[in-house]
């Protein structure tokens, strides 16, 4: 075993351990437990930072025919229950490893605003330890290249993702916790029965291999991969969850959720649905491409109508990702691409929005626009960071959101055909829409005379605070203005998920 | 006539369960101390489950022509260790009660040992009427486990074991006779007893009594597992006994009417029975389980729902088989935890309680907590109770396997109504305190005067810590389980 495999199997090991660590300390030492968190999920960032360094470089490239085969950067493999068909195999690429960091640093920032402040409901201790059972829930779902495995990860986030919003969520957090776990339960259940049946029938879980199914299996293993994501990601008409969840969670639920619980479900139909199902995937990308129009067009309406400050950000997430499943559902290079980039943005943008919105909410105690109004004059720092973040979200050139909506729109027109360009025009219409929400969104809140509430509110933003926001707002803008940095080498991978198409 | 030889090497694991119980009785009779008693029954669980080890490769001993009647083998080894260790699991829950005199300790520990062989014989049975009888050792002690249970001066007296007991018997002897017909049709369409060569009535005259023997012994045996609609002893039995009892009516006693099950219905066409059973047991479990507010009553009806999966399994006959054993064994691991725990947070020889009786419960010990959270988990078939989840597995993987993918549907769809109960009382495990009708300074201090903190005695925290121990053991390495089984 090689170091960059023994860095693979740390990755999971580190919050593992630490999990039950930060447990371990007694109550009367809970900040030290939370620092010790912090400390563990920065150790499992500088983790996934080193992971492209140590993996050896010098892996050829040898193409046999018009599909190259998927070749990890590294790997890990041994057999865990043979008799099931579960390996336990591990590995990175191109294609997860965005999504990797992007895990990790929202862990790590979401651990260090636990340090600071501690939702009210239980031990600030416990949400950390969750926080990191959370990471290795994720990061085992992105790394995960056998089928089963990757269905157990996906699983592994489900009940500490529903303690989280039940123990420190707000007050109707009970209903929206038990709606959370049990649609998305509904969701990976049939995820489940996807799997076996693949396993089933090829006797192969192996992700990197192809899988011979004939096309009606393709179909129907398709069709039951496509329900379990949409209902993670989530996919118009399965995304009713969503808003009470988000609404409910406490700050750091919200910025986890969105920013990586949603990414398994898109991440899963990339690697999952049209990896193993090709054929099924270009049966139903019509259906996915017109839910997905559908997603983006009612997101923004609804959104235009919200008047509560979560539930408005949550309802974008709808809108993102329909961008997201839109520009899988072409099935081109160009389209996954978007959505790996839309993943990412989605992720650093939505964070920081649910991060601010948490804060304003949390200072002034209520979340309702209508009460909320005047934040530029009160506190022109956090407006100007809400600002930035709605802009950036709304995809304005130049910033992260950008280059995921926008080459969405480019891939569904380049598929062709009457039908993909009047989807493509339909969703940059949605894209216009989404700018409409978010300019009503600061026109609400920044500007205006300031309520009592805004009035009475914290005005600066603490150094912790800075801490967690600062690499979201420096991130949104980097990647905004070098989207190589996460696209660079995702095209052979996708090309050999997708099959021969350019 | 040559008298048959007998390989008493084959047969150690029965002499020493046997041997345990009787050796509970002498040591009631000439000590009459309770830790002898005791202590002698726990090292006659530990024998039995060594001696199971040492001759699982012995050979089949009793045999005539067609068959032998004690076959040991490496399914047979392994239950009959789960056994030893449920009935160790048990007694060691009962320990408090029995040092409090809820119960006389050496008929108690005779009682549990004696059903510790029927259940071991279950496990090695070779032949039809081996395995009824090895099913009747196993429940027949229940029944005055389940009633016995003796009163303080002061406390209220209760007819409720009595009439748990007085059901459960009456139940459980009509199913008894319902299956011995079942096998005596059996055995006049096809003259076969022994299992080595028992199958499907061949095209007969008599095909047809066959066909009936076959489902109406499924039926007896599914009285056993408490599957729908032979169902409605099991909630009022479990409620009423003492809780401890509970757990080895929900655990052992299940096992081994899933033993009985499994190797029935492997060998004869039982699929449309066991099939509408199966599906009727998970679905209503499920549904009723959802309005309890009594916990041990909960419990009994989760444990109705198992049971539906497992016979989801069978439904597919033969192929099924080693799928609905390893989520037997997964699921009663998981079953004796949550019991122990529930032994664990309530008064010693008390009842088990309202959901509301464990308001905060986690809040209080948070170790008991964690330990029914995992198992609750794994009953719901989630990570963190992996055990759980490679149960579900596997009997979703044998159901696909089979092409019976829609029965593999209304298994997982039964998981996600499950998933509702598990996380309700998971959640009330660490709510904060109710609102008391006056104004408090500090509502969780009230909470910890009217709750106060329970010491948990050793042996329940011993067992259950090797149960939680063993759960996690097995979510790790479930191929060891599946290995054993096959």
């Amino acid at each position: 075993m090689d170091a960059a495999q023994i860095l693979l199997i740390a990755l999971l090991a580190v919050p593992a351990v630490g999990a039950v660590a930060v447990l371990a300390v007694p109550a009367r030492r809970d900040r030290a437990a939370r620092v010790l968190a912090t400390g563990l999920a920065g150790v499992t960032f500088l983790l996934t930072l080193a992971l492209p360094v140590a993996a050896p470089r010098e892996f050829g490239w040898f193409s046999y025919g018009p599909v190259p085969a998927l070749i990890p950067w590294v790997r890990v493999q041994a057999d865990w229950v043979p008799s099931l068909g579960l390996q336990f195999h591990l590995g990175v690429d191109a294609i997860s490893y965005p999504l990797v960091v992007l895990t990790g640093l929202l862990t790590v920032l979401c651990c260090a605003y636990t340090v600071k402040k501690v939702p009210e409901g239980g031990a600030g201790r416990t949400l950390a330890a969750l926080l990191l059972v959370l990471e290795v829930g994720v990061l085992g779902t992105f790394l995960a290249l056998d089928l089963i495995l990757f269905f157990i990860f996906f699983e592994v986030v489900l009940l500490p993702m529903f303690a989280v919003i039940a123990g420190w969520g707000g007050p109707e957090r009970r209903a929206a916790a038990r709606k959370f776990v049990l649609y998305t339960l509904a969701g990976s259940v049939l995820l489940l029965i996807g799997v076996v049946t693949v396993v089933s029938q090829t006797g192969s879980g192996d992700l990197t291999g192809s899988f011979d199914l004939s096309r009606n299996t393709q179909c129907l293993v398709f069709a039951l991969l496509a329900v379990a994501f949409a209902i993670k990601a989530p996919l118009w008409p399965l995304h009713t969850w969503l808003p009470d969840a988000h609404t409910e969670a406490p700050t750091v639920g919200s910025v986890i959720l969105a920013g990586v619980l949603l990414k398994m479900g898109t991440y899963g139909l990339i690697r999952v649905g049209l990896g193993v199902a090709p054929q099924g995937a270009e049966w139903a990308s019509p259906v996915l491409g017109v839910l997905a129009v559908v997603a983006i067009i009612a997101g923004s309406l609804i959104c235009l109508r919200q008047r509560e400050l979560k539930r408005l950000i949550a309802y974008s997430s709808v809108g993102h990702m329909g961008f997201v499943l839109l520009g899988i559902a072409t099935l081109t290079v160009t389209g996954i691409q978007a959505a790996l980039i839309g993943n990412v943005a989605h992720g650093l943008i939505t964070g920081l929005l649910f991060f601010l919105v948490g804060t304003i909410k949390d200072r002034t105690g209520t979340g309702s626009l209508d009460q909320l109004s005047g934040l530029r004059e009160q506190a022109p720092r956090l407006a100007g960071l809400l600002g930035f973040a709605a802009i950036a979200s709304l995809g304005l050139p130049g910033l992260a959101g950008f280059w995921g909506e926008a080459f969405a729109v480019v891939a569904a027109v380049q598929a062709g055909g009457p039908f993909w360009v009047t989807l493509a025009v339909i969703a940059a219409c949605g894209g216009a829409l989404t700018a409409a929400y978010f300019l009503r969104l600061l026109r609400r809140v920044t500007h205006g005379p300031s309520t009592p509430g805004v009035r009475a509110s914290r005005h600066s933003i603490s150094l912790v605070e800075w801490v967690a926001w600062g690499p979201l707002v420096v991130l949104s803008l980097v990647i905004g203005l070098m989207p190589a940095l996460v696209l660079s080498g995702t095209d052979i991978p996708i090309v050999s998920l997708i099959g021969a198409r350019p | 006539m040559s008298s048959q030889s007998v390989g008493h090497f084959a047969l150690l694991p029965l002499y020493a369960a046997a041997g345990t119980a009787i050796l509970a009785l002498l040591a009631d009779l000439f000590t009459g101390r309770r830790a002898a008693i005791t202590g002698v029954t726990l090292l006659g669980t530990l024998a039995t489950a060594v001696c199971a080890v040492l001759a699982a490769n012995a050979e089949p001993t009793f045999c005539a022509t067609g068959g032998c009647s004690w076959i040991p083998t490496g399914a047979a080894a392994t239950t009959a260790v789960l056994f030893a260790g449920l009935t160790a699991g048990v007694l060691a829950f009962s320990l408090p009660a029995l040092r409090i005199g809820t119960a006389p300790a050496g008929e108690f520990c005779f009682l549990l040992a004696c059903s510790m062989t029927g259940g071991v014989t279950v496990a090695y049975a070779g032949d039809l009427i081996t395995l009824i009888v090895g099913l009747e050792t196993l429940t027949l002690p229940l029944y005055v486990l389940v009633g016995l249970r003796r009163f303080a001066p002061t406390e209220r007296v209760t007819s409720d074991p009595a009439a748990a007991s007085l059901t459960f018997f009456l139940i459980s002897v009509v199913s008894t006779a319902i299956a011995l017909l079942g096998v005596a049709l059996n055995y006049v369409a096809t003259g076969v007893v022994h299992l080595a060569s028992l199958g499907p009535a061949q095209a007969s005259v008599f095909a047809p009594i066959a066909g009936v023997g076959a489902a109406l012994l499924v039926i007896g045996l599914a009285f056993k597992v408490a599957a729908v609609p032979l169902h409605a002893w099991a909630p009022a039995t479990y409620d009423g006994a003492p809780v401890p009892v509970a757990a080895y009516l929900s655990t052992a006693s299940k096992l081994g009417g899933i033993l009985a099950l499994v190797t029935v219905v492997s060998r004869l066409e039982t699929r449309a029975v066991v099939t509408i059973l199966a599906i009727l047991t998970m679905t209503i479990g499920n549904l009723v389980a959802l309005r309890q507010t009594r916990m041990v009553r909960l419990l009994a009806w989760s444990s109705v729902a198992q049971a539906g999966y497992i016979l989801a399994a069978l439904a597919i006959g033969e192929p099924g088989a080693v799928a609905a054993l390893a989520y037997a064994g997964f699921f009663v691991v998981l079953e004796l935890v949550a019991f122990g725990v529930v032994v664990a947070l309530r008064p010693q020889g008390g009842d088990g309680g309202t959901l509301a009786d464990f308001r905060g419960a986690g809040r209080r010990s948070p170790w008991l907590g964690a330990a029914l959270i995992l198992a609750f988990a794994g009953l719901a078939g989630l990570p963190p109770g992996l055990a759980g989840l490679f149960a579900k597995l596997s009997v979703v993987d044998a159901l696909i396997d089979a092409n019976w993918t829609w029965l593999a549907g209304v298994v997982v769809l039964n998981a996600v109504i499950a998933l509702a109960y598990y996380v309700r009382v998971s959640a009330a495990l660490y709510t904060l305190p109710p609102r008391v009708g006056f104004s408090v300074a500090d509502p969780v201090l009230l909470d910890e005067a009217i709750h106060p903190h329970l010491p948990v005695p050793r042996p329940v925290a011993i067992a259950v810590a090797a149960a939680v121990t063993a759960a996690v053991a097995l979510g790790f390495a479930p191929q060891l389980l599946l290995n054993a089984l096959t």
